[in-house]
């Protein structure tokens, strides 16, 4: 069988003395072999406390070699792992341990009494401390975890993986559940596209819980190349970033826009060579063309590829960007053709294929799609279409349409579309139009209830100048660019916008802005 | 009549800066600054500056009047309330 385990074990045969890891941080590194040895110690502490196969197993800990180390032997006990944000609060880490009912955990010994505080009139009893991983800069305890009761049918937890949590508009996380199989299917299309050698360098920007990283760790390992460790810090100071980038020699490089326009913005790219760096990669969030534009001047001979995809499916489309970005294009470019072993569809609310060009929800089934959310059986249900031949679509709840060849537009998020005067409104399209004016350097937009005009839509930006703008050029400006029903009831200005753990700007927290 | 459009003007203006650009300097607001052409008064705005006038002023509007050709500038809005009353 196809296991993401095996790829460090193969590599770790065909390359020992490679670097496998790199932690410039901490300017430490490992190589294949002795991450494979390592792996295997903590394989065999998995089991000697009583893991099994399908039992989920949670990583608590900041980014370092220590928590590659602790996916690999967690993955090579047939267990899957849980990442958790390090830096969110204990009882948001703690529900997602008790939800998916962990038999251990791997905790970064400064959280141990924290996590511990959750679980009141139970013990964590610390079975190991895992101090091979000492030198790599992680101090990690291995704590074991009494069973949780659990309500619902069983899950099917054979050869998952992994479970990523991702926040619901519920305000509970769900539990997002990949197999070695589903994963693999993205990362094997990687291969395809990104044709990876052992002199490749692969960042690793996004956090363990974030799905950007399934491509950051796997793709490389697999190949023999080098995953270079960004931490959570200096994933966040864009000058020494910039730096790190060269200086490390990274050849691919993946992330969401936002951190991309930080580092063009206050990166002083200019002062460094970049000329290992071979691919650019981006997801998560549309990249306003004007960043992208500014970016592809510093770094002219990469290729750049749109990837696209929930957590829930991995990347399913992908679009390469065509050099140089022309110099009055406003549109956001295409999410592209299906990828990952995936068939994609864009259908009505009925779940009828939509005629060819019309707008849509894209529905996607194959190979990168999960398994399903964690113990959620009426999620579930919702959460996927199943067509007459019995193929399972999950509903994307993203709005686009093909435009042309099976190359999909993205539209807009079905959930960020109001209606507004009786015209439907597409809040995204407000922001495209704010990004035009030359000041604006973030945009947001977001739809409240309003008692007197159905909708009120607010517009937050960061504008580059000292002065604020006055109201009356900016819906001047908007006018030009927008039909009147589409221009902003309000308009707030901030430093900068807030953002999730994850990097993409917070909309439920502008929501609550004044 | 010069003392009477400069009346209203001074009370549409402070009615449009209060009700619809809280915040604005006031002098950005001239006579001439396009209302609805210009992304300040969209059609429900337009209804109720309207009902404004017509309270304030004791005119009426007819509903083809309710448009950028008779309201785009507080310079039109006051010639035209001058006009029925």
């Amino acid at each position: 069988m196809h296991r993401l385990d095996h790829l460090v074990e193969r590599s770790a045969a065909r390359l020992p003395g490679h670097v496998a890891v790199e932690d410039p941080s901490r300017a430490t590194a490992i190589t294949y072999a002795a991450l494979n040895a390592i792996t295997d110690r903590i394989r065999d502490h998995l089991r000697a406390l009583g893991v099994q196969p399908g039992d989920r197993v949670g990583i608590y800990a900041p980014k370092s070699i220590g928590t590659v180390a602790s996916l690999f032997g967690i993955l090579k006990a047939g267990a899957a792992y849980v990442p958790v944000d390090p830096g969110a609060p204990p009882a948001r880490n703690a529900f997602i341990f008790k939800d998916c009912s962990v038999r251990a955990v791997l905790v970064d010994r400064k959280k141990v009494e924290g996590l511990r505080g959750e679980y009141e009139g139970q013990e964590l009893r610390e079975v190991a401390a895992l101090d091979d991983l000492l030198p790599y800069g992680a101090d990690l305890a291995l704590l074991s975890v009494p069973p949780q009761p659990m309500a619902g049918p069983p899950v099917d937890t054979d050869n998952l993986s992994y479970i990523l949590y991702t926040s619901g508009s519920t305000g509970k996380p769900k539990g997002v559940m990949h197999t070695h199989a589903s994963a693999l299917s993205f990362i094997d299309w990687c291969s395809t596209v990104f044709e990876p050698t052992p002199e490749d360098k692969f960042s690793s920007h996004a956090p363990f819980h974030f799905d950007l990283s399934i491509l950051d760790i796997y793709v490389p390992l697999k190949h023999g190349a080098t995953l270079v460790l960004i931490g959570e810090s200096l994933g966040k100071q864009p000058a020494q970033l910039a730096q790190v980038i060269a200086e490390t020699g990274i050849t691919a490089w993946y992330s969401t826009p936002s951190i991309l326009r930080l580092l063009v913005e206050f990166g002083k790219m200019e002062t460094h060579d970049y000329s290992a760096l071979r691919i650019v990669n981006f997801a998560g969030e549309v990249f306003p063309v004007k960043h992208l534009r500014a970016l592809t001047k510093i770094w002219p001979h990469p290729r750049y590829f749109n990837l696209y995809g929930p957590t829930e499916t991995n990347v399913c489309t992908y679009y390469a960007v065509d050099l140089p970005v022309p110099e009055d294009r406003t549109e956001p470019y295409p999410i592209g053709w299906a990828c990952s072993g995936d068939e994609c569809m864009v259908a009505d609310f009925d779940y009828r294929e939509v005629a060819p060009g019309a707008e849509g929800e894209l529905l996607v089934t194959g190979g990168s799609v999960m398994r399903g959310y964690w113990n959620l059986p009426e999620r579930n249900a919702q959460a996927f279409h199943v067509g007459e031949d019995g193929k399972r679509w999950y509903k994307t709840g993203d709005v686009v349409r093909d435009g042309g060849g099976g190359c999909y537009v993205f539209v807009g998020r079905r959930d960020r579309m109001v209606k507004r005067r009786g015209y439907r409104v597409e809040l995204g399209e407000i922001e495209s139009a704010l990004y035009k004016h030359p000041a604006v350097t973030e945009a947001a937009v977001v739809a409240l209830p309003d008692e007197q005009n159905g909708v009120l839509i607010k517009a937050f930006m960061n504008w580059m100048d000292d002065s604020k703008p006055s109201l009356i050029r900016l819906k001047q400006f908007c006018a030009k660019n927008l039909p009147l029903y589409m221009i902003p009831d309000r308009f707030s200005f901030l430093d900068t916008l807030p953002k999730t753990s994850t990097d993409k700007i917070d909309y439920q927290r502008l929501k609550t802005l004044p | 009549m010069g003392v009477q459009t400069g009346e209203i003007k001074a009370t549409v203006k402070d009615y449009i800066l209060d009700e619809f650009l809280p915040g604005e300097d006031p002098e950005a607001l001239t006579d001439d600054t396009p209302l609805i052409t210009g992304g300040i008064l969209d059609s429900i705005a337009t209804v109720k500056l309207v009902g404004f006038l017509e309270e304030r002023f004791g005119v009426q509007f007819s509903a083809h009047e309710m448009s950028a050709d008779y309201l785009d500038t507080l310079d039109d809005i006051a010639g035209i309330v001058s006009s029925k009353m």
